[in-house]
């Protein structure tokens, strides 16, 4: 597989702070690539390196097989982002930003094709309205107009999904799985929603305090299909010493909020339920929990080793 | 460079905010020649009160003194205006948040920053041609052509009729030098602020600040004058002195002090390029975080 992003050792020190500390890893063609960490992790940094924002303290930045401090022109034709937030000139239309970003970008658009790009996410009806009359959903759908108007191999999503509604950030997942499954982007997405990353990424970077903590497959980083739950009855003592007594004994994680937590797979969670009634359990709630949310919360927390997980 | 020149055109003359430079001078010179129209035989005759007995000929009030008159008035604050957009360039985009992705398009850093100094000098051409045909031309159309009578501090200057317009020509060009060199100051300024105000601000107190100290009259000041650009903004106003010859006559199509004139263009020029490279330099090593 080509690889399209290679970053090695990368840094940026701001006096005595580290938002990024030799920071390497690589996207492939193809990857719907999920770029995870808390607030203040080092993700935008990372991204607005890559886009040539902040120069590095140090380390190399590959992208297309090209160095980019050596080729900044020709990776940046190839490259269609959003960076934080989708801000664009307010005072313009929809149709006459697209159409500035578009030639900016070195792609001469007809009128025809600008409509079709925003027809694609849904703007055709608002295309000459004015941007400072639209809401933050379809400026974000505006946002990534802009950022496919040219046509780029590498596409980058920093925090695509902030400050969208329920129906908004499906659209987003949907439109990534477009774009990655019907159009073969790659697809670069950080993103604090993750069970949506779940959903769309094929590989996973969690990062903490500009360090890379973990990178891989979601198959190789945990098995969607073990579930965690959370169980809570009315009484948890005799519930745990019942539990651990048990053939279900394996399948205990460590307690949080006084309920109990198991792993166990997707399809037998009927039959663990069924299994609680019969030994006179009687449960307040049973309540599954995203894996991808709480391998991440082991991960940043330092609950688990690693090392094992890295590349 | 002549895309993105087009571009920051394009998004220049579509903002609203850049039309108030335009309603202002309109409104401010219509104004001023209505009331120049309505008493302006008095203030004519309040000028000559200082001459004593000075027997005047022909129209005083014309066009070309009405237009000085304007000028006058206006290169204090049209530089002003000026800086309402030349500040807003760089830091107006960052507080719009379009400065992250302008600088993540395939152009380099220094073309952008040009391209965007470049429209800056265009609109202030525009502007000051805009001055030019109401402060000038409607003048001429609504009180007429004559010799041009001005009183200078210590003697008067009488400029004949056909010998006024290259004159105004040439002030207007180094009017155009004096307010590039406001802007280059309001755009270095807009390079360091993630909002307009601030340069704004800044740029306004500077002009006022370096014209407060060029009118202070006290020694420590008189030696950093001729180093600050509102010293050599006025020099306009040299294009309307004439030479005389031995028997002191004004000798016709001639420039009194010349050398003045050039050295305050040379002057203006260094705080152009100086400001504008240091403004690139700034830009290319800045990181971008809004």
């Amino acid at each position: 597989m080509q690889s399209i992003v290679e970053v090695k050792n990368l840094s940026k020190h701001y006096k005595n702070i580290s938002a990024v500390d030799k920071l390497s890893f690589t996207v492939y063609e193809g990857d719907v690539y999920g770029f995870l960490g808390q607030n203040g992790a080092g993700k935008s940094t990372t991204i607005r390196m890559l886009l040539t924002l902040i120069q590095p303290t140090e380390g190399s930045i590959n992208l297309f097989g090209l160095k980019l401090n050596a080729y900044r022109k020709e990776i940046l034709q190839s490259i269609g982002a959003i960076i934080e937030k989708p801000d664009v000139y307010k005072y313009l239309s929809a149709y006459n930003n697209l159409k500035l970003f578009a030639r900016m970008s070195g792609a001469h658009r007809t009128e025809k094709e600008l409509l079709q790009q925003l027809d694609m996410v849904g703007l055709k009806e608002r295309a000459h309205d004015k941007v400072h009359t639209f809401s933050q959903g379809m400026k974000q759908r505006l946002g990534i107009a802009i950022a496919l108007i040219h046509n780029p191999r590498l596409i980058i999503l920093d925090e695509p999904t902030n400050g969208l509604d329920p129906q908004g950030i499906a659209d987003i997942r949907n439109l990534i799985l477009h774009l990655s499954r019907e159009m073969k982007k790659t697809l670069l997405v950080s993103s604090h929603l993750l069970n949506e990353m779940e959903q769309v990424a094929t590989r996973l970077l969690i990062i903490d305090k500009g360090k890379k903590l973990v990178e891989g497959t979601t198959a190789e980083l945990f098995d969607p299909s073990q579930i965690l739950i959370e169980l809570e009855t009315l009484n948890n003592a005799e519930a745990f010493k019942l539990i651990t007594n048990s053939n279900w004994q394996s399948a205990l994680q460590p307690k949080r909020n006084n309920s109990l937590v198991l792993k166990i797979h997707r399809n037998i969670i009927p039959d663990f339920h069924v299994w609680l009634v019969q030994h006179n359990i009687k449960i307040l709630s049973l309540q599954s929990r995203h894996s991808l949310e709480d391998y991440f919360l082991q991960v940043t927390s330092g609950e688990q080793h690693v090392a094992a997980f890295a590349n | 460079m002549w895309q993105l020149l087009q571009i920051e055109l394009y998004k220049i003359f579509r903002r609203p905010r850049t039309y108030i430079a335009f309603g202002a001078t309109a409104a401010l010179i219509t104004l001023m020649q209505f009331g120049l129209k309505v008493d302006g035989q008095e203030y004519a005759d309040f000028m000559l009160q200082s001459l004593g007995s000075f027997d005047v000929q022909g129209k005083l009030l014309n066009g070309y003194m009405v237009c000085y008159i304007l000028l006058q008035l206006l290169l204090v604050h049209v530089p002003l205006l000026v800086t309402l957009i030349a500040a807003d360039m760089i830091s107006g985009e960052a507080n719009l948040g379009t400065l992250r992705l302008l600088l993540s398009k395939p152009y380099s850093r220094t073309s952008i920053i040009l391209a965007k100094f470049f429209a800056t000098c265009i609109y202030t051409l525009l502007l000051l041609i805009w001055v030019a045909i109401l402060a000038l031309f409607v003048s001429i159309f609504v009180f007429g052509t004559g010799d041009l009578f001005l009183m200078k501090t210590e003697y008067i200057v009488l400029i004949k009729q056909n010998d006024v317009f290259w004159r105004y020509c040439c002030a207007f060009g180094f009017a155009f030098v004096a307010l590039i060199t406001v802007a280059s100051v309001g755009f270095f300024l807009s390079a360091f602020a993630e909002n307009s105000i601030g340069p704004i601000v800044a740029t306004m107190s500077i002009i006022i600040l370096f014209t407060v100290l060029g009118t202070l009259n006290l020694p420590v000041f008189q030696t950093i004058n001729p180093y600050l650009f509102t010293t050599h903004m006025v020099i306009w106003k040299e294009f309307f002195d004439e030479k005389v010859n031995v028997n002191n006559e004004a000798i016709a199509g001639s420039i009194q002090d010349m050398p003045q004139i050039i050295h305050s263009l040379i002057i203006l020029s260094i705080y152009i390029i100086g400001l504008i490279t240091a403004t690139v330099w700034v830009m290319r090593k800045k990181d971008i975080l809004s």
